[in-house]
């Protein structure tokens, strides 16, 4: 299948790969998916005193969508609120990305990324 | 654009030029154009010619009589002839087939049909590393069990069946056996006077010959009866009709002709080829060959890279065309059939590459293989969690995931 250009450069160029300390109380892990469906995203946020996300971190495995959905929504994280992030919607990054209707899937999984993150981090607190 | 590196020879393959050349022959007017069932003329005779030159070179790959071959459009059709014809036409002496859950599509899906038709088909499950053998067959078989259809080399896996210990027994218990070949000819030596098989089917597309055109086997003696399942001018002794295409039926008995001289030679390369494939990739962690170990074809490495998903995987090697076990891109989410039936867990069954190694691969692209290939699975690992969770000694069996 042809991939869009926006998502070829984020699978070539990932943002932001890694992993933060978990135990950390100020970062907010969410892992999404499952192995057998062919994705899982970890997706982690850092959240300074003030509410903003400071940095974003992430590993996907899954397909190049998937892979590109979760770097893509590092990268618009970092500098937001919890609240602007939280507003982020699967439509968007499929807008984004341009993503084929078959791959729609991978987009609303870094949503529930995401929505899992702010809930760990807010859990903590 | 450069091209990527053929590696699915299990796919489909080149028409080898030696065939291709034969093929042009029987296409314009200055060449063998003729309806091969023109009986009033020249060009008639010459096309019949040409066709029954053919049969007898596919016959001889087999070790069977050429008055056995049936020419088809391809091994899907053949399947559905062999399975379709034999139920119809002996219905009345019983109505359960069996099958394996490794079967190709042809297979499965024409089983299914009849299912709907009121036969009742039995699924062989295979061990873990892919093989189904006579002893399970002689359990199955029932009073009013007509038909065992199994095939011969996996497309996938590239695993072989022992045709010749489950013939003995279909044989014994009065049980017709269909082997569906397509995987096969070229690769392994057939030998239909020795192994008790009453139809195989076969195509040409997988042995350098062109697509659209099969044939299948139908035993003499013991006599085997069809209902044919396309109607029309009675060809092929009313089992199939339908013009014969010459250019493609001469396609096919040249490439099988090219098949029976060369295979050793072939076999031979390729087996070194597919070592050295495997000898590259095999000291990385967490990787594994599908399939028996020693009872396959020399040319399909099936090889599982555990904690990267397929599709990624592809995508990294797009200088490659190979093929994955993963099955994303088809919208499913399903891994392939095949793995899950061998046992295999959804990762590994995800994380799987089929490269098929051919008549036309050679040392210097096995090489580029490896190198595309660890560089891959290594930048995926780095961004896969499943490979972090493995590093940490996670079990990812106990993890509760969320499905969706």
């Amino acid at each position: 299948m042809a991939y869009s250009e926006q998502v070829l450069d984020h699978y070539e160029n990932p943002r932001n790969v890694g992993k933060m300390d978990e135990a950390d109380a100020h970062v907010g892990t969410g892992m999404v998916g499952a192995p057998a469906c062919g994705d899982v995203m970890r997706l982690q946020i850092k959240v300074n005193n003030e509410g903003v996300i400071e940095d974003a971190k992430f590993k996907t495995y899954g397909c190049g969508s998937a892979i590109a959905s979760s770097s893509l929504v590092t990268e618009w994280m970092k500098g937001m609120t919890l609240d602007q992030a939280g507003e982020i919607r699967n439509s968007n990054i499929s807008e984004e990305l341009a993503l084929p209707p078959v791959k729609i899937h991978c987009s609303v999984l870094a949503e529930d990324a995401i929505q899992a993150a702010i809930h760990n981090y807010k859990s903590k607190q | 654009m450069k091209l990527p590196i053929f590696l699915d020879y299990s796919a489909t393959t080149p028409v080898d030029p030696r065939v291709a050349k034969l093929m042009c022959d029987c296409l314009t007017q200055e060449g063998n154009f003729g309806n091969p069932a023109s009986r009033s003329h020249v060009y008639g005779w010459q096309a019949e010619e040409a066709v029954e030159n053919a049969r007898r070179q596919v016959a001889d790959l087999i070790n069977a009589d050429p008055r056995e071959i049936v020419w088809t459009s391809g091994a899907t059709e053949s399947d559905n002839l062999a399975i379709k014809g034999v139920a119809h036409f002996y219905h009345k002496k019983g109505k359960h087939i069996i099958t394996s859950k490794i079967e190709h599509k042809a297979v499965l899906d024409t089983c299914r049909q009849l299912e709907r038709e009121g036969f009742e088909v039995t699924y062989l499950d295979p061990t873990s590393d892919g093989i189904i053998s006579a002893d399970q067959v002689a359990k199955a078989i029932r009073e009013d069990t007509i038909l065992v259809s199994l095939m011969h080399v996996n497309n996938e896996i590239g695993v072989v069946t022992d045709i010749t210990a489950i013939g003995e027994v279909t044989r014994a218990k009065k049980v017709l056996f269909h082997v569906d070949a397509a995987q096969s000819t070229g690769k392994l030596a057939i030998d239909l006077a020795v192994s008790k098989v009453d139809l195989m089917s076969f195509c040409a597309h997988k042995t350098y010959g062109p697509k659209g055109i099969g044939a299948l086997y139908v035993s003499r003696k013991p006599r085997v009866r069809l209902e044919a399942q396309i109607h029309g001018g009675g060809h092929e002794r009313g089992m199939r009709s339908g013009t014969l295409a010459t250019h493609q039926i001469v396609g096919m008995g040249a490439a099988f002709a090219i098949a029976q001289e060369e295979m050793d030679a072939d076999n031979a390369r390729i087996k070194h080829l597919s070592q050295r494939l495997w000898d590259g990739v095999k000291d990385m962690e967490e990787v594994y060959m599908n399939g028996h170990p020693t009872q396959r074809v020399a040319g399909n490495a099936n090889i599982s890279f555990n904690y990267v998903e397929g599709e990624s995987l592809l995508m990294s090697l797009r200088e490659l065309a190979v093929s994955s076990g993963s099955a994303c891109t088809s919208a499913s989410l399903e891994p392939s059939y095949v793995l899950r039936a061998l046992g295999m867990n959804d990762e590994l069954a995800h994380s799987s590459i089929r490269f098929s190694i051919g008549r036309f691969t050679t040392e210097s692209d096995i090489d580029q293989a490896i190198e595309l290939s660890r560089n891959a699975v290594i930048k995926l690992r780095e961004l896969s969690p499943l490979w972090d969770m493995y590093k940490d000694g996670v079990d990812l069996d106990s993890v509760q995931w969320a499905a969706h």
